[in-house]
């Protein structure tokens, strides 16, 4: 298998491209052009290389589970600790990755979206590292969801913009965070949160993140002279999942296993399962797979985990989804709970609730699977800023 | 000739700017809209753009947005639009753009979309975010159809591209007249002027300015060197205010009486 994906246009097959107004396009191709040139460049890669290992902990640890593995009684699992990484999650590789473009262009304003406030604290972190100014859009829902990282931004810095149009989630942030850009294009950078996005971004997310599947790759082959069996992540935009992917997308003895959020439950309708239940349409610049109504209106997503809340799929997860090389499945808020709480107990570690969702496929799978198998999970954060959001919901007042 | 055509050569021959108002289809209903447009040609817009709501409208600012969720909310869909138009042909032969996002349009299919429009008698279509880059997804079904594109040009549009796509331009071309989404900021005609002067000599067809033009004295002043000026939210605005009551067509009526007169004897 030959994969080569996305082509000079920035299609995944039939989904990805470039659906941005005529304002923004220039700006589009011009990142493009900055990005093939630092990507071409060895000193762009040795800067990007020295922050992610002295600023974010590079690398991160592959671990053992070793109870997790008794306890489900299959395959060994193995995590990769993106929740080690500082900020506590995956999404600092990839703000890391695009301060130094926006720095290498010239640009001295940076904006993102956030959901459940990871990408904000990530994208905040690093504008106060260059001393960039930094504006954050939130939806006001995930901003009452999370509140710690609300802060935190603040901390940091960053303008926290309250988004209270449509649904005040994170498909509304990106809209805010797209009509802040058209209006300030010429100065200001625009840091995407994950693999979705007009052509570039789907791309650039993907290489930035792709540290997390190089490395993994490597330290499973130290552990067990091995590649993994399963690969495992879950899926919000799809940017940890594409990172662990990656490396792996040629060597077809790997099954690519993404996880969505199943919210109540899919046949409720409401979850955030994109692709096990959305079709094919035009969203914040790129094709893929949407929950949305026949007429082509986005539908509202719903999960317990603010960072998988959203209605779309990276364009490249679509593609793969429909050559068949990954799949797609689903996990509940309930069963996304258990697992936050069976990893805490055995292993002492808080996993963030997206990463709780990869987790409660780990604790599906692994039983059926023999005690010769491995899996690789990407646990891609820590789960500190979702204890008021579990509480919540396991009915604890704190 | 199109109607499109038609409209313009008899207002060039008149030097007369078009009049082009932008309301959103199904605000407060598609009831409404239907006396809209009627009112809207009487009192002398010279096209009209119809606006197809949509979830996510990432180019639009509040006024349009809310007109966008009122819309949906009163059931508006992109099939009964179409009927819509269906139904006020019968009255008016004023060109009628259908302006949005791809979405609707890709999940209506292409191809059917441009069949079942021309039949209803839409004129041209304009997709805020279906780029020239990814057009050709449609433009052939459109092209068979006799369906316009609309292109769009902005601020940030370097002059290579300019001239690329000035060439290629069917029915007019809207040049947008700021880094922004609709109803931000006020325009400054004489900002803009340079540029559009400059595609007037790029395009063979007419070159119109939206975006920020709310009043009759900004349609005036754009429209000494435009040869179509599109006023959205400012309409918008009106038809929120004024919503079902019996006020809004009279209102309407005067904005775009006043609006017009300012183009019809060009200051140049
Ligand atoms: C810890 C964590 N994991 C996963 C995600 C989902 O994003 P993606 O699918 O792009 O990795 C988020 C998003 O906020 C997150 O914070």
């Amino acid at each position: 298998m030959n994969y080569q994906y996305p082509d000079e246009r920035g299609h995944f097959g039939k989904y990805g491209g470039r659906y941005v107004a005529e304002t923004l396009m220039p700006a589009l191709l011009e990142l493009e052009q900055a990005y093939m040139e630092a990507s071409q460049d060895p000193a762009f890669q040795e800067e990007f290389k020295y922050y992610l290992k002295h600023y974010v902990g590079r690398p991160s640890p592959l671990y053992f589970a070793e109870r997790l593995t008794k306890e489900l009684g299959g395959a060994k699992i193995y995590l990769k600790r993106e929740d080690l990484n500082h900020t506590g999650a995956h999404k600092v590789n990839n703000t890391v990755g695009q301060i130094l473009l926006a720095r290498r262009m010239g640009k001295k304003k940076v904006i993102a979206e956030t959901g459940a406030g990871q990408h904000g604290v990530a994208t905040a972190t690093v504008a106060a590292l260059f001393g960039m100014e930094c504006e954050v859009f939130m939806g006001k829902e995930d901003i009452r969801r999370q509140s710690l990282n609300v802060f935190r931004m603040k901390l940091l810095g960053a303008k926290v913009h309250e988004v209270t149009s449509g649904t005040a989630t994170l498909k509304d942030a990106m809209n805010d965070a797209l009509r802040h850009w058209v209006t300030h294009v010429r100065d200001t950078f625009y840091v995407i949160g994950t693999v979705a996005g007009p052509h570039p971004y789907p791309l650039l997310v993907r290489d930035f993140q792709t540290v997390i599947g190089i490395e993994a790759k490597q330290q499973l082959q130290e552990a067990e002279g091995r590649l993994p069996d399963v690969a495992i992540a879950c899926i919000g935009g799809g940017s940890n999942a594409m990172g662990l992917f990656y490396p792996f997308i040629e060597d077809l003895s790997v099954k690519l296993l993404g996880v969505e959020a199943a919210g109540f439950g899919v046949e409720t309708g409401k979850h955030a399962a994109s692709i096990s239940a959305g079709s094919p349409g035009v969203l914040h610049g790129n094709k893929t797979y949407l929950l949305q109504d026949d007429d082509g209106q986005i539908q509202h997503a719903h999960s317990i985990s603010a960072g998988l809340d959203y209605p779309g799929v990276g364009p490249e997860h679509a593609h793969l989804q429909d050559i068949e090389r990954a799949e797609y499945v689903s996990i509940t808020d309930t069963e996304a709970l258990e697992a936050f709480q069976k990893l805490t107990h055995i292993e002492g570690i808080i996993p963030a609730l997206e990463s709780a969702h990869a987790i409660a496929q780990v604790m599906k799978l692994a039983p059926t699977l023999s005690s010769d198998k491995i899996i690789l999970v990407n646990l891609s954060g820590r789960g500190d800023k979702d204890i008021h959001t579990v509480a919540d919901a396991l009915d604890v007042k704190l | 000739m199109s109607r499109i055509e038609t409209t313009f050569a008899v207002l060039k021959q008149h030097r007369e700017t078009a009049l082009i108002p932008f309301i959103t289809a199904g605000d407060p209903d598609l009831g409404v809209t239907a006396e809209l447009i009627q009112t809207l040609a009487e009192a002398g817009a010279d096209l009209i753009e119809l606006g197809v709501p949509f979830s996510d409208p990432m180019a639009d600012g509040p006024t349009i947005q809310f007109a966008s969720e009122r819309a949906l909310a009163a059931g508006t869909t992109l099939g009964g639009i179409l009927q819509l138009v269906t139904d006020v042909r019968k009255k008016t032969q004023i060109p009628l753009i259908l302006m949005g996002y791809y979405n609707p349009v890709f999940c209506y299919g292409p191809e059917r979309f441009a069949r079942d429009a021309a039949a209803a008698g839409v004129d041209a279509l304009l997709l805020v975010d279906l780029p020239p880059e990814e057009i050709d997804e449609i433009s052939v079904a459109m092209r068979a159809s006799g369906i316009d594109l609309i292109t769009l040009l902005a601020p940030t549009t370097p002059s290579e591209r300019m001239k690329r796509l000035a060439a290629t331009a069917e029915g007019y071309l809207y040049y947008v007249s700021m880094t922004g989404v609709t109803g931000a900021q006020k325009i400054s005609p004489k900002d803009i002027q340079p540029a559009v002067e400059k595609l007037k000599g790029l395009a063979d067809v007419p070159v119109a300015v939206g975006f920020g033009i709310t009043t009759a004295e900004d349609a005036r002043a754009v429209g000494a060197f435009a040869d179509g000026v599109v006023v959205g939210s400012a309409l918008v605005k009106i038809i929120e205010e004024n919503g079902q009551s019996e006020e809004l067509l009279p209102k309407v009526a005067k904005f775009i009486i006043e609006l017009k007169h300012g183009l019809t004897a060009p200051t140049s």
